[in-house]
């Protein structure tokens, strides 16, 4: 077993893996999001309170829950990479904080061109925007940090423990609509908010879609990474010589 | 001991102190991240009644009543209700029986009145619950909840 994991995470094998899984990422992918877009604006009928204005949770909330996925698997990459020194989990770390926070990005601007509207307000400063926001913050600072250095092991080991010490954010995230009176509603998803089948079937789509967009971006960033790691050795100069020509 | 134990040891070490940290500072902080008050917090007292300050909870149903710009309802947790005064321009989600956020603070219009329960509000934000559904099954809700 030990083993094996040691063989995948060679750069040479790992890099193999990526460029293998690019296209099983990308064409389901395209699938998810085009049956699930059409589910969400065509398929599914209009909300109650909102009308059409509700349909915005099939980016917002999936790129919410991705924003907050991708940053804990940053940080438990960047911490196997600190223990078991792999150098694969750096790069995985690595590359995914830029996805992670254009995720985030994208959660809260959504968020905010529906509460104008709905609330009456693009921003207010209450527990779940504002810790959002920090997550946002995270992710920039991890990224200077990150690239602060000329090493890639040092960079990866210091910026590894801030993305460790920055996974306080992500229980702070998920219970603030709970833990304190928030104008951002509570739980929709996994409580029954959500009571209609289309509309439980769109926000499951575009959620899946989200996931295989995240791991076709982090292998198609990743295999660039190990390009640049390893452009010393001479398996990735033939490589690249078979790329040029 | 190994050094790869010695740095799952510091690891760890970390998280449980950041954990540790993050868990004290909210229990300090957790008065100061409250975004609204309810009416009951009023009325028990907890709330900076000299500053502005917002209050939650939703708006009483037939309570709404409006005279030229002016908004007056009541906003309820169930328990306690207030009454909110409102000049300017309500969103479009501010409905009877929907959640609503109102800043301002509890002032006398006039000298000498008794209005511990006045609530004049200068910002007021609907908030939405977490229910999504289509028109047909509200009504259906409704109509089996009327039935109960």
């Amino acid at each position: 077993m030990w083993k094996w994991i040691q063989r995948q995470a060679s750069p040479k094998v790992f890099y193999q893996t990526c460029n293998r899984l690019i296209p099983w990422f990308f064409w389901p992918f395209i699938c998810l999001l085009t049956v699930g877009l059409y589910w969400s604006l065509v398929i599914s009928p209009a909300d109650y309170q909102q009308g059409d204005g509700y349909r915005i949770i099939f980016i917002h909330v999936p790129s919410a829950i991705l924003s907050m996925m991708i940053y804990a698997i940053m940080a438990v990459a960047g911490g196997i990479g600190l223990i078991w020194q792999i150098k694969m989990a750096e790069v995985v770390a690595k590359v995914s904080a830029p996805i992670g926070a254009a995720f985030t990005i994208i959660a809260l601007s959504s968020g905010a061109i529906w509460g104008k509207p709905m609330w009456g307000a693009w921003w207010v400063w209450d527990a779940r925007l504002t810790s959002e926001l920090i997550l946002l913050f995270l992710y920039l600072a991890y990224m200077s940090l990150n690239s602060a250095f000329d090493n890639p092991r040092t960079a990866a080991k210091s910026s590894s423990i801030l993305a460790i010490v920055g996974l306080i954010n992500l229980p702070i995230i998920h219970y603030s609509v709970k833990w304190w009176n928030t104008l951002h509603q509570g739980y929709s998803v996994g409580t029954g908010g959500i009571k209609d089948t289309d509309m439980q079937i769109a926000l499951a789509l575009m959620f899946l879609a989200s996931i295989l967009l995240y791991a076709l971006l982090v292998s198609i960033k990743a295999r660039t990474e190990v390009l640049i790691r390893e452009q010393n050795s001479s398996w990735v100069q033939e490589e690249v010589r078979s790329l040029i020509s | 001991m190994t050094k790869r134990q010695n740095r799952m040891i510091l690891v760890g070490l970390l998280v449980s102190g950041v954990f540790l940290a993050g868990y004290l500072g909210i229990k300090a902080f957790s008065e100061n991240l409250l975004y609204f008050y309810t009416p009951s917090d009023i009325e028990e007292g907890k709330v900076p009644i000299e500053k502005s300050f917002r209050i939650g909870g939703l708006v009483k149903t037939d309570s709404f009543e409006r005279n030229g710009m002016r908004s007056t309802f009541l906003v309820t947790d169930n328990k306690k209700t207030i009454k909110v005064i409102y000049d300017g321009i309500l969103p479009d989600l501010f409905r009877e029986g929907q959640g609503v956020v109102a800043t301002g603070s509890v002032t006398c219009p006039r000298k000498g009145w008794s209005c511990k329960n006045i609530f004049t509000a200068t910002e007021v934000l609907a908030k939405h619950d977490e229910n999504y559904m289509p028109p047909e099954v509200a009504d259906a809700l409704e109509s089996a909840e009327s039935k109960e």
